[in-house]
């Protein structure tokens, strides 16, 4: 009995191989599940799970993003692992380990180029996003001979990539007109320690976090000539700063009507920014430490999820009223939420109790949960067409 | 289930030896292991191989002083990102942390 069913599972290997799904990838997901090195293929019109993608390695902090004819899904890991999964044969197309240490990467304007921002060696290299062939390697260097760990990676118009560097407290422009020979643009003294970066959907603006210090930096992307400009400077001003136990996500750009909204680092506190002037024009007091703070793609509301140990809750703001409307309790470690396109639905991920929940979003009522072992980041394969995801 | 196990069965061999600080229950344990791996591993990596924050295997602390370790933990290291566990953390939950990280993975050799 046993042999005979040796024999099934050696003659249909080759059989489901073959077995991809004829459908369109542009309702599905991935969700990471990053203690096992793998990822779940989940698809939101029913909000089922479709498959499950194992061998991904270390996915202690992974991203993704996709190819733009969505098929394609690109997996950055932590131990410097970059994985092609196809969605519809639910298997790792390429990988390649391009660095030791890894944090997140983009794709291109015109889709053939992957960056991935490195820790270690500290610097971003650049692959054919059909090949998984490194076309450039730009070393983060700074001082004398030192390496910077580079985060805040994203595509920008122009076939180029901006990132920052944790270290050194600088903005680089990465034009990648000829992919093998990347021109290099400096804007030093940014701020101290920039932990995340995120570029408006209009591709214009680049916005560097700060860890170091109270404020933000602003790169116009139109008028690079101009230089970095501190937004935010010194919002903490006489408030007593907690210990950071996570560190908070820049993601996208939550942005209602001319106001955006971003996680205060060490303050209970989402920041409301006036774009008209780029300045603070609210403080609004929340649970815990932000980590993501996302509007609900009308931008009516806007869901923020909480640094550890206040990762248990939800809130959710009404951004007419810069009130919070709502807390929801999806339960211990809640990692990170995405809406879906239209923003009907929320996707929540929770670490602790193995599920991932999905919220509809005009009622904040729980609709499903899914099994996911410790689940982390939820992607959504819409992300394909969009600046800067 | 087997990790507990083997949590168990180390935290009585040593147990003696930890005696001046309570060692923290069984159930203790399994919660600092999680939040050893799911949130210290936020910035040092699932696998404590480092990321933002420096990895933490036995052999890159080899040589640290313990009381060094324990110290980081409770008053983090002004300047970066290490914030202060003293908070959060009891004193001997600290110090199972520290000697966890000093032996290594009870897991070593299961998982990659």
């Amino acid at each position: 009995m046993k042999r005979w069913w040796l024999l099934l599972v050696l003659f249909s290997g080759p059989l489901f191989a073959d077995d991809c799904a004829l459908r369109g990838t542009g309702d599905l997901a991935i969700v990471i599940e990053r203690a096992d090195g793998a990822v779940q293929i989940v698809e939101t019109t029913h909000n089922t799970a479709v498959a499950r993608v194992e061998g991904l390695g270390d996915l202690s902090h992974a991203s993704v993003v996709y190819s733009r004819d969505g098929r394609y899904a690109y997996v950055f890991g932590r131990d410097g692992g970059l994985s092609k999964v196809d969605l519809l044969c639910a298997r790792v197309e390429k990988r390649v380990i391009q660095s030791g240490n890894s944090i997140g990467g983009a794709i291109s304007q015109d889709g053939r180029l992957i960056a991935v921002s490195n820790y270690t060696p500290g610097g971003v290299k650049v692959f054919d996003a059909d090949s998984l062939e490194l076309l450039a390697d730009i070393p983060a260097t700074w001082g004398d001979g030192l390496r910077s760990k580079v985060i805040g990676l994203v595509d920008a118009p122009g076939n180029r990539f901006v990132f920052s560097l944790w270290d050194a407290g600088e903005i680089w422009i990465a034009d990648m007109q000829d992919p093998r020979h990347p021109r290099i643009t400096r804007f030093e003294d940014i701020g101290r320690n920039p932990y995340d970066g995120l570029i408006t959907p209009d591709g214009r603006y680049y916005i560097a976090g700060l860890f170091g210090e109270d404020g933000m930096a602003l790169l116009d992307l139109w008028h690079p000539e101009r230089g970095v400009r501190r937004i935010l400077d010194h919002y903490g001003r006489g408030e007593k700063k907690r210990p950071v136990y996570k560190m908070p996500h820049l993601e996208g750009w939550a942005v209602a009507g001319d106001r955006a909204f971003v996680p205060a680092v060490g303050l209970h506190s989402v920041l409301v920014i006036d774009l008209r002037d780029w300045c603070e024009l609210a403080r609004i007091p929340v649970y815990g430490q932000p980590v993501f703070v996302e509007a609900r793609p009308d931008g009516r509301e806007v869901w923020v999820n909480f640094a550890f140990p206040n990762n248990e809750k939800v809130q959710i703001i009404d951004v007419e009223t810069l009130r919070l409307s709502d807390t929801l309790e999806p339960g211990k470690g809640v990692l990170h939420m995405e809406f879906e396109p239209r923003g009907e639905e929320v996707w929540i991920s929770v670490r602790d109790r193995d599920r991932v929940q999905v919220y509809d979003t005009a009622t904040h009522q729980l609709l499903r949960e899914l099994l996911a072992r410790k689940p982390s980041g939820i992607f959504m394969a819409a992300r394909a067409h969009r600046i800067g995801l | 289930m087997w990790c507990r196990i083997g949590i168990v069965a180390f935290s009585l061999a040593v147990s003696s030896a930890l005696a001046r600080s309570a060692v923290p229950s069984a159930q203790r344990q399994a919660e600092l292991e999680s939040l050893l791996l799911q949130d210290c591993g936020s910035c040092h990596g699932l696998m404590l191989k480092g990321g933002l924050g420096p990895a933490l295997r036995p052999q890159v602390l080899a040589g640290k002083p313990r009381q060094w370790l324990i110290d980081t933990i409770r008053n983090g290291r002004p300047g970066t990102a290490m914030p202060p566990w003293g908070p959060i953390l009891s004193d001997a939950d600290i110090a199972w942390l520290v000697d966890r990280l000093l032996r290594g993975a009870p897991d070593t050799g299961v998982r990659p």
